[in-house]
């Protein structure tokens, strides 16, 4: 029943990038496999952009390769027409209009529909005479998301696109992206904070935590991939102690914790033994897993990578 | 579709197993395509594939080439079947669990399983 693995669009191998003294990414190696939406989750200064900015041949990396399409993206024109890049807060020429910023986007993207990014333009009620840097932040996210959508590049990246908008627009967002990928589908990453929003968009899903990948797996098996379970406070240590424990708390004589499981056969005993048992969403697998590395524990604010990101973009 | 309930796939297929089940998708009646599953459910095209891909490896839906995919002929008779079979698991054991936490007998359940069913 499993379906063949489709070729990889994108792949990096053991990639390593270095800013300074400062490691943004270290040993990342993963591919994104055509035809699919994977969302790249972690927290601020994880490495998330540098990942993007490195597929899109903004920068090279300091060891390791990273391929799309075939061939390395960095001054690669024949490559880079097919990636399209959504940069969190994107810049246009002073004098650009919206218009002209889509028409310049018109002329990069062999695929790029005009109909569609009329449409998107008239659903998001966006002027298309003003100048996109008079424009709010939400506004600016709305270009973005035209320009990301209507490209219809083999290879679409979006970097936290909804910034300023609303619950509404960003709901137009997933509707109109869920709508137009299922009728021509492509690669689609997409950087966000808010898995709970798009977690069922996701086909799969790549954790990466201080620039190192600590989950890159299917979303659907990551549903199934964790419970968690309540019960008496032994009880559930004893449960905990034998599985891969992710994640707990205790209070009073009851506790919660989330634990990594292996099937039904677990999920069995778990409530052969009187535990309630839930499934886990991404959301909260997520969180577990990421607070669970040693430099969570130690520390709670990441230093340094955040700022260097936003320097060096 | 509920992203705290497990695997979306699995879902999509117990809900077209649900409307075959009581009738609202008749047997040899077309069943709906990914695309539309996947917009109405606000998920992933792939995930809605696989929930149908489940009903066809287990015989529930049929696939025509290039037309889609069909109820198939005596696939509310199989799930009937296979719904009795869980029955007890899924239902009678919790209900057992918590008569025994409450400390009421098999005697009083039945009883108000009679009640209950006067009732209506």
């Amino acid at each position: 029943m499993t379906a063949p693995p489709t070729p990889a669009v994108a792949t990096l191998r053991d990639v390593t990038m270095r800013f300074r003294e400062h490691t943004a990414l270290e040993g990342v190696s993963t591919a994104f496999e055509q035809n699919t939406i994977t969302g790249l989750l972690g927290r601020n200064g994880a490495g998330k952009t540098t990942l993007m900015q490195l597929l899109s041949g903004h920068r090279v990396p300091t060891a390791g390769r990273v391929e799309v399409l075939g061939a390395g993206p960095y001054e690669n024109d024949r490559v880079l027409r097919h990636i399209c890049f959504i940069k969190e807060g994107q810049r246009y020429p002073d004098h650009f209009r919206v218009r002209d910023a889509l028409a310049a986007a018109a002329m990069v993207f062999p695929g790029w529909d005009g109909d569609l990014a009329a449409d998107l333009v008239a659903d998001f009620d966006l002027p298309a005479k003003r100048p996109v840097n008079k424009l709010s932040r939400g506004m600016n996210s709305m270009v973005g998301i035209v320009m990301g959508l209507a490209s219809r590049a083999p290879l679409t990246l979006f970097d936290e696109p909804y910034l300023g908008l609303d619950a509404v627009a960003r709901q137009m967002f997933y509707d109109r992206l869920l709508a137009d990928y299922a009728e021509h589908p492509r690669t689609i990453v997409l950087s966000t904070h808010l898995i709970e929003e798009i977690a069922s968009l996701l086909e799969r899903v790549l954790l990466i935590d201080r620039g190192r990948v600590l989950l890159d797996a299917d979303a659907e098996s990551l549903r199934d991939s964790a419970v968690t379970v309540t019960g008496p406070a032994e009880t559930v240590q004893t449960f905990a102690r034998q599985h891969d424990l992710l994640h707990t708390e205790t209070l009073g004589g009851s506790s919660r914790a989330v634990v990594r499981i292996s099937g039904a056969t677990d999920r069995r005993a778990a409530a052969a033994q009187g535990l309630a048992v839930e499934p886990t969403n991404l959301q909260q697998l997520v969180v577990a897993m990421t607070l669970q590395t040693p430099a969570a524990r130690g520390q709670h604010h990441p230093t340094g990578p955040a700022e260097l990101e936003e320097v060096s973009s | 579709m509920n992203e705290d309930a497990g695997p979306i796939f699995r879902q999509v297929a117990a809900e077209i197993e649900n409307a075959i089940v009581d009738g609202s998708l008749a047997e040899e009646s077309q069943a709906p395509s990914s695309n539309e599953l996947a917009a109405f459910h606000r998920i992933n095209p792939a995930t809605a594939a696989k929930g149908l891909n489940q009903l066809v490896a287990d015989g529930v839906l049929t696939k025509r080439r290039g037309v889609g995919m069909f109820v198939a002929t005596g696939a509310r008779e199989q799930l009937l079947k296979r719904r009795r079979g869980e029955f007890a698991d899924q239902y009678v054991r919790p209900l057992m669990t918590e008569a025994q936490k409450l400390g009421i007998s098999a005697g009083e359940l039945a009883a108000m399983i009679d009640d209950w069913t006067n009732q209506r």
